[in-house]
Order: structure tokens, then C-alpha cells, then sequence
């Protein structure tokens, strides 16, 4: 070995060497660092941490902030919060302890009601991991009677409190849970998702609708006081405190005026109905019939009212509204037409000898007309102002799936298009690969020929079909769908706005030719006002032009050779009756969309209440000032 | 008395004649001793810790079980073989971080386990606490030593990458021990003076520059840290308690299984990260002494083998792994005392887990393999 190398290694191992040593002079500075800091809390400062461990008499107690408010357009309450007793017990604070909770639920019992019920979830919540000292709810919204009975004989029962809380409330309540959803007690699962020390305090979140889709915004940030509590934990003073910061206010498009009317105007029925301002994308009214009280949820549905509502054959649980899949019938039609006069492939002048059925061979299968004989010569106006069928299997057949797909998906079909409601679907637009996948068969010509009148495999839901009213209304103009106009009285174009996704929102639709939406148009107001317009009966004496269209939805497939007997077939086996439409025709200020499930026709079930929303609508905007509604500039 | 004198000389012919029953097992009694003592020590606070729960004290035995014979198995490997081995385990430990990354699984937001089928769900950052250091020793060993400054820039990178992917999963504590391992290699390699300084003062003035880059709810973890009375209620009340369990315990403590803090359930992870403040709770300054005493004989122990190593490679992963444990002590105790901020590091061989006691255990295996592969004095 050469000497240099010899010497280059002597010295690294003398390096290595000393720097062993500093690493141990580090260990030994660092350890007696740590040493110090125990002598510090153990020796020097162990009075004052004995204390504050032996008394527990100062407490942290974390305070829930208020949740916002939700008001409808007019800045009526539609969701708001209200005081509820209820009654807690400290496990920690009970005689002997967490082990005498038996026994101290049946010193309770003799004097407030409590059920079985209430004792199982009650225990599942003294379980599950909390902050010791932390009250566990056993019942909640106790009445004056059992707040006397408790406070009166308080001194038999230490580690037992009522604790004041504000919860949920809907003034309004039945007709508007499918618009606003609700909030309820927060169940496990929903524990191990939230944020654990912001929902410290909160026994409640947003479980459906829109409760569900602003829970952070309506929540706010908690606070925290530290009290001064006795031996039974009875408060004796704040010693400081952090206000929570309350939960931010939601104004909403929504119409209470509007909403309420639609409620009624279901009432007794099945079905939905959907109301959007076309200037805006804002949803006035979303009805959906049957519909339940969302006050219950709040504090704790009973089991037999639950069962109740999920067993009954009604579905009112069921947001019909959002999730509701209906064949859109004939009120496709427009858009249909415009699909093949505007991609060319139909003739604007176009027209057919209609027999009152049609054949994709001859001697194949009948086609029918919704009316026998059928309607003599058709071109585009009349087979949208008398929903001829026979024009509608003929241009779908020339035009096959994919002009129509396109333009019904141009107009908002298959996708979900409101913004802030969760539980929305999209529904069915059959394309030939959807067909392929789900059906696994290929499109067939009476395929295009089912689509064209609006049935088969595409289905729509009440929202998608509004949202097709207010496109077909603005000449093609998109407005996000949203239920929220503000939240604390700041506009809200988008959800964007406030960090969330926005829905994929089709594009403008441009028309290669513009007044191909004025035939259009002229075409849904003759549906309400010409001499054979399939809704003329609902647009009879009004002061403004209306613009729709009828639909009539097959619940059961009909036998070739069968004729048609409404009154016959079982209630459940009726047509649905389906509308949409806009009023004023021109310039729009509601665009809407109505289902009713078995209702028979869409004109006589359907278009009535529509104009009744129209009226109401129109009613609604005169007796208020257009600031902040709507504006015309 | 007189017996053993005249035994005495017999016993040391014993072990002059051949190798012993250490020796023949690779195994160093002196570290084994120790750590066998802390891990019966941490048993008995485990089992007060998880409220006098005889089964987690049985499933920490078994564990034990394993990492020992890990141990064992480890200090059988030829570290020369090892070292031909390293560039291949390091980039398959880098893959797997990626596959973290985009397949794990974990839990409450941080993704951490890789689950292959046919194989137990694992951590491939604990595998990573082993071969970092390993990685830099092995390639700082070729190289001249001082280092020059291409070689240490290269070996940044080779525990940056590690570091930065294990902190996306994330799990700080975790990237800042693998982070630390890798430094003190480079740092035992020889690392010019200079450049410790310049490193130090480039990263005193990068703080202000992370603060800045930091966004508005990093910061505020940040302030929590520094001030935890700030968010009483969140990870502040971790610190707040575990201080109250600490100062309460006094000189003598609070006597076994008595700890009111713990066991009325103020202690937040009275079994796993916290597992000290029970100690100091119930057994008192004296038992966090006695246990300090005990990590630091440890040590010792780590930087006497560093110092005996001949081999380059085995120096400087000696000490480094040493220094590792060493940061494992500080950073937990630290953090649980309130000087340092919360960082998930758990105390080695004494909070509950299997994961971290392996690993630990392997890299106590690395050091007797170490150890009984040094150049025998004559």
C-alpha cells in the first residue's frame, strides 16, 4: 500500500473519529435537554399541572356554531333554527361512575318517558370516542312537561342536565323537502368522514339536497369557552370564550309563492314539477308528489313513521323531481324536428300523407297514431302543434339515433344539468354504443322509430325536461341550473363560485339557420292557442302568449290489434301526462316542465297545472318590484 | 468468593479457545440485553396504556416475537452482499413508494399501505427506512471520501426522492426520519465543514421563503405547532393533555395503572405515540430517566460498533443508524412534551405497533451484523 494512500485513510478514520464524538456530545446535550424539560414540567411546574389534572373544574367545552339560514328569492325563511331541549347525561359525573349508567337511566325513567329506542342509541353514542366530561344525549326535543318534571327533581340526579340546542327547522316544511333536503343527527359513518374538530359541537348535518350540497357553507367554524363547572358539572362561569362563526345564509331562486302552488296543484297525485327562470337558470319551484315532512328527520324519525314512508307504494320518499326517469313522450318533438331540418337532412318544407299508422315494411309492423285515420297531410308546424306521430316515425326513421342523440343531448338530455342538487340523475339518451353495452344488440330502425316520439329506451327527468324548455325558450341559450342565487348577499353565478365542480354544461345551441327557432316557436304557441293545438285548452283566456308542448307517456306496450281503453286498464297502467312549455312567449320568464304519473293525457293532465304555474308566476312577479328578479335592461 | 477466583481464569480461557455462542449467532449481548429491557419496560406501560388490555399486550408480544427473529436473520446477512444488491432495492423501493401513491390504501386521508394479493398488507416507507441509508452508504463508499460536491448533490437527490414521496401520502414523520438517515451518512462520509454551514444558512434563509409558499391552512398547522393553546380543541389538545399527564406524574409518579389522565380517556394514543406520557405519568421523572438511560446506553452501544467497523460502508450506516434511533427518541419525547410539534413518530420499542418494531429491530440486526463482522483485535 503506498504511504499517501495509507495516510489518506489514517485521516478519514480520524475524521469518522471526532465526528463520533460530536455525536455523542449531541446525544448527551440533547438528551439533558429533554431531562430538563421533564424536570421543568415534573418538578418545577407539577403543582400547577397536579391541579389542573385533580380538578377537571375547568372544562373545554366546544360551542356549535349557528347553521345558516336558507331563504327563498323574496327572502321569505325557508330553512331556519330553533331552540330544543334536550336531555343529556355526563357519564363520567353519574353515582359510580360510567358503570352506574343502568342505574341512573331507571332513576330517570321514573320521572321522563324513555324507550327502548333512546337507551340503545344512546349507549352506542357513550361509546363511541368522545371527550370525557362531554355530555351524551339521550332524548332530544322535550317538552315543558318533562323540562319541569327534570329541573325539579335535578338534585336526585347529578351528571344529568338538559342542554338547550338549536336544530334545524322548516316553517314551511311539507312540499319543499324535495327542493331543500334536510339535515339529521350525524350518524357514524358520517363521524368518520367529518371534520372532527369543527363538528366538535354539531350533532346535525346535511343528509339529502341541498342541505347536503352547502353543508360546508351552512355550517360555519366552531368555538370554544373554557367554564368553570362544580363537583356536578353545573356551569359556574365562563372563564373565556371563542365565538363560533356562524354558518353563511343561502338565498335561493326558489319561489315559496311558486312552490307552494306547485305543491298544491300535486297534491294527491304522483308526479313533479319543475320551474326554471329562463333568464337565469334559477329553479323557481321544484315539486315532487307525493312528499313527506322534513321537520321529523331532524330530531329523529320514529320507526314506524320511517317504514311507513319507505314501504308506501307511493315512493314518497322518492325525489321524483331529480331522480324520476319518465319516457318524455311527445314533448321531444321539437327538438326532434330541429335535429333534422337543421342538420339538413329534412326538408324544411317537408311533409307526409299521414294514414294514422306507419310501417317500416309493408305488411311489417303498425305504427300507430295517437289518432285513428290519422291527420291527412303533415308538414313540421302541424306535427308539433297536433303531435302527429306518423311524422315523427317517418323523419327518425330517415334520420337514425345519431342526429337526434346529438341534438337532445345539445338541449341537456342524458347529462345532469343542475348544479347543487346531489341526488340528481341523468337518466337514459340511447346512443348506438349505449345500446351495445347495456343491451348488448344493435340499433335497430324501430329503435330510432320509438325515440323519435319520445319513448323506447330514452327517459328524461322532470329537471332535464325544464332545462329543455328554458334552452328552447332562449333560442338556444344556456344558464347553469342552479338552486342558489346568493349566499349571504352575494350573487352566485355558478358553483364555481364557491370552489365547487360545475356540471358539464352543453354549449350555446346555434342553429345554422336563426329562424329555424321562430318555426319552432310559432309551433309551440299554436300548441296553446291554434284551433287544434293539443293544449289549446290551457291556453284559453289569458292575457299572454304562451309557447308548449304536450306529451303522453305509454306505461304499458299496446297489442297490435287492441284498441285503447284508459278506463279499463288498472289505475297504475294510465299514461303518464307530461308537459313543457314557457309563458310569455316571448321574452320568458318561467320555462317549466310537469309530470303526473298515470294522469292519462298530456293536456288534460299535465298542461292545466302548467298554466295554473304560469298564472301563478306571472301573479308573482307583478307584486314585486323587478329588482333583483329579474332584469330586462 | 474463593470459588470464583479460581473459576474465573477457566472461563476466560473459555472464551480465548473459540468462538461463543454470540459470536457463532452474529449477536451482540450488550445491545440485546438492552433492548430486550426496554421492550419488557415498554410492555409494562403498553398494558396500562391500552387500559389493562392483556390482548394488545399479547399481540405486542408476538410482534416482538417476529421482529426478533427478524432481528436474528438480518444479522446472518453478509453486508458486502448486501451492497451489490443496492441500487436494485433502491429503485424497487422507489417503484413501490409510486405504487403507494397511486394504489394504496390507508386510512383517515393519509395512504400509506400497499396491499398485494398474496402477500400481507405492508408499508413500503418502513422498507425504505433501511435501504436510504443503506443506499447513501453504498454509494458514498466507492467514492472518494470527503465527499466531492457532485457526489453529495447526487446523493440529495437519492434521499430527496424517497423523502418527497413518502411526505405526499403523507406521513411527516416518517419522510423526516428517512430524510435524517440519509443526511447522516453523507455527514459521517466525511461532508466538508464548509458545506455543513453553507447548508445550514441556505436553509435558515429558505424559511421565510416556505412561509410564504406555505397556503393559509399549512400556516396555520404551522402556528398550532408553535402555539398549541391556539386550537384547543384540535391538535392542541393532544399537547395540552399529554403536558397535564406529564407535569402531574411528579418525581415518583402516580403509580402504576393509576394515571388519571389516561385512564379516563383525556390522553389522546395512550398506547401508540403518546405511550410516554403515560409513563411519565404513572412511573414519574424517574422512569423517563430510567428509560432515557436505557436509549442511551443504546447508543453508546450503536456508536462504539460505528467506531470498531473497518469496513467505510459499515461506518458510516453504523453511525447513521444510530443517529436515526437517536432522532426517533427526541422527536417522539419532544413532540409529547411540547417542545417539539406533532409529528407522527412513534417511540421505538415501546409504542404499540408491528411495522416500526420490525424495521427498528432490523436495523438493530444491521448493527450486530456490524458488529460481529469487525476486525478482531489481537
Amino acid at each position: 500500500m503506498p504511504w499517501s494512500k495509507m495516510d489518506t485513510q489514517r485521516k478519514e478514520l480520524d475524521q469518522f473519529n471526532s465526528r463520533l464524538w460530536l455525536a455523542l456530545l449531541l446525544i448527551v446535550l440533547v438528551f439533558s435537554g429533554l431531562v430538563a424539560r421533564l424536570v421543568y414540567l415534573q418538578i418545577w411546574q407539577y403543582d400547577h399541572y397536579v391541579t389542573e389534572s385533580d380538578d377537571n373544574r375547568q372544562q373545554l367545552q366546544a360551542v356549535a356554531p349557528t347553521r345558516g339560514l336558507i331563504y327563498d328569492t323574496k327572502g321569505q325563511l325557508l330553512a331556519g333554527n330553533r331552540a330544543s331541549h334536550n336531555l343529556t347525561l355526563v357519564p363520567e359525573r353519574l353515582p359510580g361512575g360510567r358503570k352506574g349508567v343502568d342505574a341512573a337511566l331507571a332513576d330517570l325513567a321514573q320521572v321522563v318517558s324513555v324507550d327502548a329506542d333512546d337507551i340503545k342509541r344512546f349507549k352506542r353514542r357513550m361509546n363511541q370516542p368522545r371527550r370525557p366530561y362531554s355530555p351524551v344525549a339521550l332524548k332530544f326535543q322535550l317538552n315543558e312537561t318533562e323540562i319541569a318534571q327534570i329541573t325539579v327533581n335535578q338534585h336526585r340526579f347529578p351528571g344529568v342536565r338538559i342542554v338547550p340546542e338549536l336544530v334545524r327547522y322548516y316553517p314551511l316544511d311539507d312540499g319543499f323537502v324535495h327542493a331543500l333536503g334536510y339535515v339529521g343527527r350525524i350518524n357514524d359513518r358520517e363521524l368518520a368522514k367529518l371534520d372532527a374538530t369543527n363538528y366538535s359541537a354539531t350533532h346535525h348535518v346535511g343528509k339529502l339536497g341541498l342541505e347536503r350540497f352547502y353543508e360546508s357553507e351552512l355550517h360555519g367554524t366552531v368555538g370554544h369557552q373554557t367554564v368553570e363547572t362544580n363537583a356536578r358539572g353545573r356551569v359556574l362561569q365562563v372563564l373565556n370564550r371563542l365565538e363560533p362563526v356562524p354558518g353563511r345564509d343561502l338565498t335561493l331562486f326558489l319561489d315559496a309563492q311558486l312552490q307552494q302552488q306547485a305543491a298544491q296543484l300535486l297534491k294527491g297525485k304522483r308526479g313533479a314539477i319543475v320551474a326554471i327562470d329562463p333568464n337565469t337558470g334559477g329553479v323557481l319551484a321544484m315539486a315532487s308528489a307525493p312528499s313527506y315532512g322534513a321537520n321529523q328527520f331532524v330530531t329523529g324519525i320514529s320507526r314506524a313513521n320511517y317504514q311507513a314512508l319507505r314501504e308506501s307504494d307511493d315512493l314518497p320518499l322518492f325525489n321524483r323531481a331529480l331522480r324520476g326517469r319518465y319516457p318524455p313522450a311527445s314533448t321531444v318533438k321539437p327538438v326532434i324536428s330541429l335535429a333534422g331540418i337543421d342538420t339538413g337532412i329534412i326538408a324544411r318544407n317537408y311533409s307526409i300523407w299521414d294514414p294514422g299508422f306507419y310501417q317500416l315494411t309493408e305488411g311489417g309492423r303498425l305504427y300507430r297514431d295517437w289518432k285513428e285515420g290519422g291527420h291527412g297531410r303533415v308538414d313540421m308546424h302541424k306535427s308539433i302543434v297536433e303531435s302527429v306521430d306518423t311524422y315523427y316515425y317517418t323523419i327518425s326513421h330517415i334520420m337514425g339515433n345519431e342526429p337526434m342523440a346529438n341534438y337532445l343531448a345539445k338541449f341537456g338530455l342524458g347529462q345532469v344539468t343542475i348544479a347543487d342538487q346531489p341526488e340528481a340523475t341523468k337518466a337514459v339518451l340511447p346512443t348506438k354504443q349505449w345500446k351495445r353495452i347495456n343491451r348488448n344488440a344493435s340499433w335497430f330502425p324501430g329503435d330510432s322509430l320509438n325515440m323519435g316520439i319520445g319513448q323506447g329506451f330514452l327517459s328524461a327527468t322532470p329537471t332535464q325536461l325544464a332545462t329543455m324548455a328554458m334552452v328552447l325558450a332562449n333560442k338556444g341559450e344556456w344558464h347553469q341550473i342552479r338552486m342558489i342565487k346568493a349566499i349571504d348577499g352575494e350573487a352566485v353565478n355558478k358553483v364555481s363560485d364557491l370552489g365547487r365542480k360545475d356540471p358539464v354544461q352543453p354549449a350555446n345551441v346555434s342553429l345554422n339557420r336563426p329562424s329555424d327557432w321562430n318555426k319552432v316557436h310559432a309551433a309551440m304557441v299554436d300548441v296553446m292557442h291554434g284551433k287544434k293545438g293539443t293544449g289549446r285548452r290551457s291556453g284559453a283566456n289569458s292575457s299572454y302568449k304562451m309557447a308548449g308542448k304536450t306529451g303522453t307517456a305509454q306505461v304499458l306496450g299496446i297489442k297490435q290489434d287492441d284498441t285503447y281503453d284508459a278506463a279499463k286498464i288498472a289505475e297504475r297502467f294510465r299514461d303518464h301526462g307530461l308537459y313543457i312549455g314557457w309563458a310569455p312567449a316571448k321574452d320568458p320568464v318561467i320555462a317549466i316542465a310537469v309530470i303526473i304519473e298515470n294522469g292519462g293525457g298530456g293536456s288534460s293532465a299535465a298542461a292545466p297545472l302548467a298554466r295554473k304555474m304560469f298564472d301563478a308566476r306571472m301573479l308573482s312577479l307583478d307584486s314585486t318590484p323587478p329588482t333583483g328578479v329579474k332584469d330586462d335592461g | 468468593m474463593a470459588d470464583f477466583q479460581r473459576l474465573a481464569p477457566e472461563a476466560r480461557k473459555h472464551l480465548r479457545q473459540g468462538p461463543g455462542v454470540w459470536v457463532r449467532l452474529k449477536l451482540d449481548p450488550w445491545l440485546l440485553i438492552l433492548l430486550l429491557a426496554i421492550m419488557s419496560f415498554g410492555l409494562i406501560v403498553l398494558y396500562s396504556g391500552s387500559g389493562a388490555s392483556e390482548a394488545a399486550v399479547q399481540k405486542q408480544l408476538i410482534r416482538y416475537g417476529v421482529a426478533l427473529l427478524g432481528m436474528v436473520i438480518i444479522t446472518q446477512i453478509n453486508l458486502r452482499l448486501v451492497q451489490r444488491w443496492m441500487p436494485l432495492l433502491y429503485v424497487g423501493g422507489v417503484l413501490l413508494l409510486v405504487a403507494v401513491l397511486l394504489f394504496g390504501v390507508g386510512a383517515k386521508g393519509a395512504q400509506r399501505w400497499l396491499s398485494i394479493p398474496g402477500l400481507p398488507r405492508f408499508q413500503p416507507s418502513e422498507i425504505m427506512k433501511l435501504v436510504v441509508p443503506l443506499t447513501i452508504a453504498w454509494y458514498l463508499a466507492s467514492r472518494p471520501r470527503p465527499p466531492h460536491l457532485t457526489h453529495v448533490l447526487v446523493s440529495m437527490v437519492l434521499v430527496a426522492m424517497p423523502v418527497l414521496l413518502i411526505a405526499k401520502q403523507p406521513d411527516l414523520g416518517t419522510s423526516l426520519l428517512i430524510g435524517c438517515s440519509g443526511i447522516f451518512v453523507i455527514f459521517f462520509a466525511g461532508l466538508l465543514w464548509r458545506y455543513v454551514v453553507a447548508a445550514m444558512v441556505l436553509g435558515a434563509a429558505a424559511l421565510p421563503l416556505l412561509w410564504i409558499g406555505m397556503r393559509p391552512y399549512q400556516q396555520q398547522r404551522v402556528i398550532t405547532f408553535l402555539d398549541p393553546e391556539s386550537d384547543p380543541l384540535g391538535a392542541g389538545w393532544n399537547i395540552i393533555q399529554s403536558k397535564i399527564a406529564i407535569g402531574s406524574g411528579g418525581v415518583n409518579g402516580k403509580g402504576w395503572l393509576q394515571g388519571t389522565q389516561s385512564h379516563l380517556d383525556f390522553l389522546p394514543e395512550t398506547h401508540t405515540d403518546f405511550i410516554v406520557a403515560v409513563l411519565a405519568e404513572e412511573f414519574g421523572l424517574v422512569g423517563v430517566c430510567a428509560l432515557l438511560s436505557l436509549y442511551f446506553l443504546v447508543l453508546i452501544r450503536g456508536l462504539m460498533i460505528a467506531g470498531q467497523a473497518a469496513h467505510p460502508f459499515d461506518r458510516m450506516l453504523a453511525a447513521s443508524l444510530t443517529l436515526t434511533f437517536f432522532v426517533y427518541v427526541v422527536v417522539n419525547i419532544g413532540m409529547v412534551s411540547g417542545v417539539l410539534p406533532v409529528v407522527g413518530v412513534p417511540l421505538p420499542l415501546v409504542s404499540y405497533g408491528g411495522t416500526s418494531a420490525v424495521t427498528l429491530m432490523a436495523s438493530l440486526g444491521l448493527l450486530m451484523s456490524i458488529h460481529a463482522r469487525r476486525p478482531q483485535r489481537t
